[in-house]
């Protein structure tokens, strides 16, 4: 494209708007408690509490992803079966379904009047209120970003690797340990970010599932009713500090330069 | 012995339809047939990595159409050689061994005497995205050969190539074969290949086996107008070697690499074979003064017989070229080919 063109400047003027629409509120956000706040919405227990549940309750969803859904997306990702685009899209729902919708979907199967929720309550699993429906939750929506990613992952593993191994003899298990495993790992830790961004930036569907035990989201809405803006802004920026940190450990893991990869 | 007996597989758009085949043990077989034949559907099929609809694969007398690809005992080896990028060469080489009882001082020899044979002892710690494609060959023949399958089916090994390694592996594959008693089942388009390496062959077209036979039957009585279309290597000429030339009659023709035996067959493409009027200033080192002595129209193009002192070559040009050039019978022209494009048998 020549430098000159209208088209080339127009794009520039547009990106600019872009990058400045993300920023300006996220740095006006992260810079306008003073630290002295900061330090004292950290002492804070409450606080504290609710950024764990949060980050512990996304990575129990990723977990659960990761057991469920590796299997799944290694189907998805080497079959072709009647039926098939069915399930993918069955697979993307969550994605697509407005929050509040999903908490209230959940809450439908959990509840006493449902077949499921009754032999949930013999077996003393609750999902309204508990931490357990935080995580149920946050697996609905964030499984579907882990399924995605592992099978296009799985899917840039050439075949022709498993067939090799399978005619040296490893099984299908041993197949899938020794090759299509290690060779897939990094879209396996993508597909686990993917999950664990989807599932900590929840709040529609937890708040109707679970207000209480608090997640940061929740919380932070709170503050933000009952007391304003800057008494809300401080939890707002430890989230995002720690999510921050949190997802940048787990990206360089999964992309340590392109000769390794 | 290989024995597939009505073989038909429904895969995407590949349709085999009742492939018969028997091959002897130890044999080394070789399937020819156009890209698209469905040569590498029926590897798959053997190695039982595809599904079969109807009829029988058995080695060595035993029924194998529904076993796991893992107990069959018949190893794959594919034409980008399928190493796994995240191990090393030697445990590339050694992937198969956990899962075959074997003594451990046996395998150790048996891998010493691989790595030698196959020269591949200083790659052993690097990876394969390191490799050339010669090494990665190499490599991929002593994974396959170390567990020491029945039946090893090759997907057109050499086709991915450098010419000049070309030749250096089909030794090597002949050498493999002499020392073992593995079956070899290779798929080629080449039929310099083919000669060399074959002790019975096959052509496929279309999901079906055409001919089967020794690779000359073949090459010399082609049962089908297909199969003489898909041999159409036009120029054969007779020849008598020393080093890097070939005498064909009274023509000194340089060829690529050293020839095994003294006297033989040259073979050119008549698509490798360029006309001009004047001499071309290019790397091709075969160029010879010749007479038009015939052209005959083959729809698109042009099958120009040119006589070049004792010798006649046939080459293709197409028409915009021939009217280019004005090519007409008497018309001097150069005729000009690379040394690369000259097989010899």
């Amino acid at each position: 494209m020549a430098r000159r063109e209208p088209f080339y400047w127009v794009s520039v003027s547009c990106g600019i708007v872009v990058l400045a629409f993300i920023l300006l509120p996220l740095v006006e956000m992260l810079t306008a408690p003073s630290s002295a706040m900061l330090k004292e919405t950290l002492h804070d227990k409450n606080v504290v509490q609710s950024i764990w549940l949060s980050v512990y309750t996304a990575f129990a969803a990723a977990g659960i992803s990761f057991v469920v859904g590796t299997p799944l997306a290694y189907v998805l990702a080497r079959s072709r079966f009647r039926g098939k685009h069915l399930i993918e899209s069955i697979i993307d729902l969550p994605i697509v379904i407005p929050h509040p919708v999903v908490g209230i979907a959940i809450l439908g199967v959990a509840g006493r009047n449902h077949w499921l929720g009754q032999i949930m309550s013999e077996l003393g699993i609750r999902i309204m209120g508990t931490t357990m429906g935080i995580i149920a939750v946050l697996t609905f929506v964030g499984m579907p970003f882990y399924i995605n990613a592992l099978k296009s992952g799985i899917e840039a593993v050439s075949p022709r690797l498993e067939n090799v191994s399978r005619s040296l003899g490893a099984s299908m298990w041993g197949t899938f340990a020794r090759i299509t495993f290690p060779l897939a790992w990094r879209s396996v830790l993508v597909g686990i970010i993917m999950c664990c961004a989807r599932a900590i930036s929840e709040f529609g569907a937890v708040v109707v599932v679970a207000y209480h035990p608090m997640i940061a989201p929740v919380l932070i809405y709170e503050r933000y009713e009952a007391y304003g803006l800057k008494y809300s802004q401080p939890v707002a920026v430890w989230l995002v500090l720690v999510c921050l940190t949190l997802f940048l450990v787990l990206r360089v893991l999964a992309l340590p330069g392109k000769k390794t990869a | 012995m290989i024995e597939i007996r009505g073989l038909r597989v429904h895969l995407g758009e590949f349709r085999l339809r009742d492939i018969d085949l028997s091959i002897e043990d130890g044999g080394f077989f070789v399937l020819m047939g156009p890209t698209g034949a469905g040569k590498t559907v029926l590897l798959e099929a053997i190695a039982g990595l595809v599904p079969v609809l109807g009829g029988s694969i058995a080695v060595g007398g035993r029924d194998i159409t529904r076993s796991q690809p893992e107990k069959r005992g018949v190893g794959i080896m594919y034409q980008d050689y399928a190493l796994f990028p995240h191990l090393s060469i030697e445990h590339n080489i050694t992937f198969g061994l956990r899962y075959h009882r074997h003594d451990r001082t046996a395998a150790r020899q048996r891998f010493g005497r691989l790595v030698d044979d196959l020269g591949i002892g200083h790659l052993l710690h690097r990876h394969p995205e390191t490799l050339s494609g010669g090494e990665l060959q190499r490599v991929a023949l002593a994974r396959a050969l170390m567990v020491e399958p029945r039946v090893i089916l090759l997907d057109e090994p050499l086709s991915a190539l450098d010419p000049g390694f070309r030749e250096d592996i089909r030794l090597l594959l002949k050498q493999l074969h002499r020392n073992s008693h593995i079956t070899f089942f290779m798929v080629t388009h080449d039929f310099s290949e083919a000669l060399t390496l074959a002790t019975s062959a096959a052509v496929m077209h279309d999901g079906a086996i055409v001919q089967t036979g020794t690779v000359r039957d073949i090459f010399q009585r082609p049962t089908s107008s297909f199969v003489a279309d898909f041999v159409g290597m036009k120029n054969i000429l007779p020849a008598v070697f020393d080093s890097t030339t070939a005498r064909v009659g009274e023509l000194s023709i340089e060829v690529p690499h050293l020839h095994e035996n003294s006297s033989g067959y040259v073979a050119i493409r008549p698509e490798d074979i360029v006309l001009s009027l004047d001499p071309l200033e290019s790397s091709m080192r075969n160029s010879f003064v010749g007479v038009i002595r015939g052209i005959v129209d083959q729809g698109f193009l042009y099958e120009v017989h040119v006589s070049v002192r004792d010798q006649v070559f046939k080459s293709l040009v197409t028409k915009g070229s021939a009217v280019d050039l004005g090519l007409d019978i008497g018309t001097d022209v150069q005729v000009s080919f690379k040394t690369s494009a000259v097989h010899m048998f």
